[in-house]
């Protein structure tokens, strides 16, 4: 199975182990990721707020680019690139915006845009995932964060459910994991204020970690970029903020199914989170029970 | 040679600002056929009419044109006015040169130019016209009555009190409806049982009353006046003859089931009555639930009933039955809260609706009348209610307001005060309605005396923080955020149509709302009739209402019953189809085109060969008249008496003429 690899700005920098996790994982599972060509910038920071031709034909070009490879489905592992990716195909779908006259906009229209957890439940498949496990991460308590972009507005996302989502429970189960009951899974974490008003950002990075915390998760799984970087930097400020510690290491999804597939943390990019995620490897493989015993 | 008067109205300046009247007039009385014309301010006043009527006897007409409103607004007015003078109501013809003409255009002489047109057109209709004559339908004085709430119990008995017999079908095991399972009601606070159950014992027992229980409605052809209707009664597995309502099978019945009447609070048995004051007063079995039904073993509630009354070998019953009249009374159901992920309703257990609060409020429901928390049974500090829960809402629910959440929540309010003095109350609204007698009163009292919260602002979220649900909402008055930990969330759901109208409005052929609402006959002037002859409306089938509405509703509707059965027959509307025998081929692509059936094939003997053949026969009593056949028919064998293939050609010709 060959898919369209759009990886957008973070992939290739500030996310790299989200870019590294998703490739290995992938690879095991044998579908086979082809990065488009020339692709460009899906204009999710600013591009939708100043005009909606630009919004939609930044987006819609990638989309273009990908029937123009011929490929029909594509994966956005950034979720905030998913959304507007997947706005795009719809609004050229509804005869809206335009794109160079080279480029078929029915084409882009026709191109399903799909994020990790599209392509983990969807496309592979919860058994084929479950064949892949070599090594079950059972000792691993994942707080599950959606944050907006995967299951938001659900109109364009079209995934799961916008208040109760259920799909990386589903794959962290599938391999082994012991995903927490929490509630916060789909509050904001202030990303979107993160540098105008740093604050409010800390505050409520606080509250979801704490009530993680306090449902037992001895870690976080995200799969986006945005929601990694605001839980992981963060955290220290939050931790300080609270008057306790709060230790969560923040982890791509990916991550932790590659480990259970075997593959080499460093390979994975898990030395390369602010709060340490390499301990991560100490405790996965351990059995609920022993984990309790050594209070992990 | 044609006699028509030609009347044209100013209205006022309605028409007259727009449309030289006086010129229309003077141009109209050249027209062929016509042998008066005149022009006045208000042709359907007093004085107007008797202008017509006196021109009628004066000029010796024999056909009248109106240039003035819509025929929607006077052509019965002026039908009736031609008839005072002796001429049939059906010689009349009215041109349309206000909302067609004079509201919509701005140019006096094109607009004058047009009024003429549309008054010629309707000078040479008129001068085709025909007198026609209404035919007389017999009326069967029977009432049925689908749905067996308040408001069909209340239908039923006032017409069997006006002496018809009637017939009252109702699809749970007992009478009773929705206010069998509420609490208390409002601004009286009086007890619903208590009201309600002397309603329903005399439903039972009036001599005039079938009452059918556990059965449906299953099919309804005919048309007014003459309804043939199927009933299915199904089979409770009960005798009704023999049952004492000891209630022993009941108790010893060993399958558990959500119980629905306790909105899924509590559990009922599979041999069961959905509450204590069930009318009649003997359970059913519910065959899907029955461990004998479904297994084979079992059948305790057999072995111990002392009057042997347990019958498994009970079948459905089909009634077929004639009546005069229908009243829909089939009440509504609520929006279900897991459409408002945010609130967790269905997922906490101690987030529930206001359904489920009253049977937890009722001494008759799961917890005895106690208000406690459903998942530890502990009674709760503080209470949240969430009013506007899927009503007003175009997002996630429905956009119009449910119109009691409002009330009840503020009974609600109160009775948790006065069970639980010592706990805090908070209501979050966006609005209050209390639009009843005494109702504004009422919700003054819940906040004056009673102590109650009023938070104006919506919640965004509800999660459980440690054993409390955490309520994040708004007060806007204050303009702050609130954040309130709730032992007990209570959300008023809105009220919504069953999800079977569709069936029911099919098999009455009767026009829902784009929300499953029946549709009744005009919103203002006729609330509780439908377009379909014959069949009524009442309570909340209709829309959203209180129980004062609905009782209101439920009599005018069996007024309207009784006003169809004051007299022997009714007088059909003669401007509908008829088949020209002798040029219709038999076809029958009219029959298969009507909306309301009332087409069907006839087997004649040809004039000519002397040979049977099929033909097409419109049932008079149902025609409404539409034209859809008349349009359809490829041979020109339909016509639409009062509206002729002749009278619109000759209309046109008028038009061309010019």
């Amino acid at each position: 199975m060959k898919i369209a690899y759009y990886p957008g700005c973070s992939l290739h920098a500030t996310a790299k182990e989200f870019d590294l996790s998703t490739r290995a994982v992938c690879a095991a599972l044998s579908v086979e990721l082809a990065e488009i060509e020339d692709w460009n910038c899906c204009g999710a920071t600013a591009a939708h707020a100043l005009s909606d031709a630009l919004a939609i034909g930044l987006a819609g070009r990638n989309l273009a680019l990908a029937a123009q490879q011929n490929m029909k489905d594509l994966l956005a592992p950034c979720a905030a690139c998913f959304g507007r990716l997947k706005y795009a195909a719809k609004a050229l779908g509804a005869g809206r915006g335009e794109l160079p006259e080279s480029l078929d906009a029915q084409a882009a229209a026709g191109v399903k845009v799909r994020n990790i957890l599209d392509v983990l439940l969807n496309v592979v498949g919860v058994e084929r995932i479950k064949q892949q496990v070599s090594k079950p991460i059972s000792g691993l308590r994942p707080a599950a964060y959606y944050g907006c972009f995967l299951v938001r507005p659900p109109e364009i996302a079209e995934f799961d459910d916008p208040e109760n989502p259920t799909s990386m429970e589903q794959i962290l189960e599938a391999v082994g994991a012991q995903p927490v009951e929490w509630h916060h899974r789909v509050e904001c974490c202030g990303g979107s204020l993160a540098v105008t008003n740093t604050a409010s950002a800390v505050r409520l990075v606080g509250e979801i970690l704490a009530h993680a915390k306090s449902a037992g998760a001895n870690c976080v799984a995200v799969a986006c970029p945005m929601c990694q970087t605001n839980l992981d930097t963060r955290q220290a400020a939050a931790a300080t903020r609270l008057g306790g510690e709060l230790d969560l290491p923040v982890v791509y999804i990916t991550e932790l199914v590659g480990l259970a597939f075997g593959i080499e943390p460093a390979k994975l990019g898990l030395r390369r989170h602010m709060v340490d995620a390499m301990r991560l490897t100490r405790i996965a493989f351990s059995k609920p029970a022993e984990l309790a015993a050594t209070g992990g | 040679m044609r006699r028509v008067g030609v009347f044209v109205c100013w209205c006022g300046t309605n028409i007259a600002k727009t449309v030289d009247v006086q010129k229309v007039a003077a141009e109209a009385a050249r027209l062929p056929g016509v042998v008066y014309a005149t022009d006045y301010r208000y042709v359907c006043s007093e004085p107007g009419q008797k202008i017509v009527r006196d021109a009628i006897g004066e000029h010796n007409l024999d056909a009248v044109v109106v240039a003035a409103c819509s025929p929607a607004m006077h052509e019965a007015t002026f039908q009736r006015c031609i008839a005072d003078a002796g001429l049939n109501p059906y010689v009349f013809q009215m041109a349309n040169i206000r909302e067609q003409c004079s509201w919509v255009h701005s140019d006096r002489e094109l607009a004058t130019a047009k009024a003429l047109d549309q008054t010629a057109i309707a000078v040479g209709a008129a001068a085709k016209g025909k007198p026609l004559m209404r035919s007389e339908i017999p009326i069967t004085k029977r009432a049925l009555i689908i749905g067996g709430g308040i408001a069909g119990i209340q239908a039923a008995l006032d017409i069997a009190d006006a002496g018809y017999q009637v017939a009252l079908v109702e699809r749970q095991p007992s009478i009773g409806g929705r206010m069998a399972q509420f609490d208390k009601t409002f601004p009286t606070m009086d007890c619903s049982a208590c009201i309600l159950t002397p309603k329903m014992v005399d439903a039972a027992r009036h001599p005039n009353i079938a009452l059918h229980t556990w059965s449906e409605v299953e099919s309804v052809s005919g048309y007014v006046g003459n309804f043939e209707v199927t009933i299915r009664k199904r089979a409770r597995s009960v005798n009704l003859e023999k049952c004492t309502g000891c209630g022993i099978c009941e108790e010893k019945c060993p399958s558990k089931v959500p119980s629905e009447f306790d909105a899924g609070l509590g559990m009922r048995r599979a041999v069961f009555r959905p509450f204590p004051q069930a009318v009649p007063n003997v359970p059913v079995i519910d065959r899907e639930n029955c461990r004998y039904f479904k297994t084979g073993k079992c059948g305790i509630c057999a072995k111990l009933c002392p009057a042997e009354a347990v019958d498994y070998d009970q079948g459905d019953e089909l009634l077929k039955e004639k009546f005069g009249a229908v009243v829909v009374a089939t009440g509504c159901d609520l929006y279900d809260p897991a459409r408002m992920g945010e609130y967790g309703g269905g997922r906490f257990a101690d987030v529930i609706t206001g359904e489920q609060f009253e049977r937890l409020v009722n001494v008759g429901g799961p917890t005895d009348g106690h208000i406690v928390r459903p998942s530890d049974h502990r009674e709760p500090k503080t209470v949240v209610f969430i009013q506007c829960v899927g009503s007003r809402d175009d997002t996630k629910g429905y956009p119009y307001c449910s119109r009691v959440c409002c009330m009840y929540t503020a009974k609600h309010a109160i009775l948790v005060k006065e069970k639980l003095p010592d706990a805090q109350v908070y209501i979050f609204y966006m609005d209050i309605r209390a639009a009843g007698k005494n109702y504004e009163e009422f919700v003054r009292r819940a906040q004056e005396e009673l102590g109650v919260k009023y938070l104006r602002g919506r919640v965004s979220r509800i999660y459980p923080e440690g054993d409390k649900l955490r309520v994040k909402g708004a007060d806007s008055l204050a303009g702050v955020a609130v954040e309130i930990d709730a032992d007990l969330v209570v959300l008023a759901t809105a009220l919504r149509a069953r999800d079977d109208v569709a069936e029911v409005a099919r098999m009455l052929s009767i026009q829902t709302d784009q929300y499953g609402f029946f549709a009744e006959a005009h919103p203002k002037l006729r609330p509780v009739e439908n377009l379909f002859a014959g069949i009524y409306l009442a309570g909340a089938c209709q829309y959203p209402r209180d129980i004062p509405d609905t009782v209101a509703a439920a009599s005018a509707a069996a007024a309207k019953v009784c006003v169809l059965f004051s007299r022997d027959s009714i007088l059909s509307e003669p401007m509908i189809a008829e088949v020209n025998q002798a040029r219709c081929s038999g076809c029958l692509t009219c029959e298969e085109v009507c909306p309301f059936d009332a087409i069907e094939a006839t087997v004649i003997t040809d004039m000519f060969t002397r040979e049977k053949r099929t033909v097409a026969k419109v049932n008079e009593a149902v025609c409404q008249g539409c034209g859809g056949c008349v349009a359809a028919c490829r041979s020109a064998a339909l016509n639409l008496r009062g509206f002729t293939d002749e009278q619109v050609l000759a209309g046109m010709e008028a038009l061309c003429r010019e």
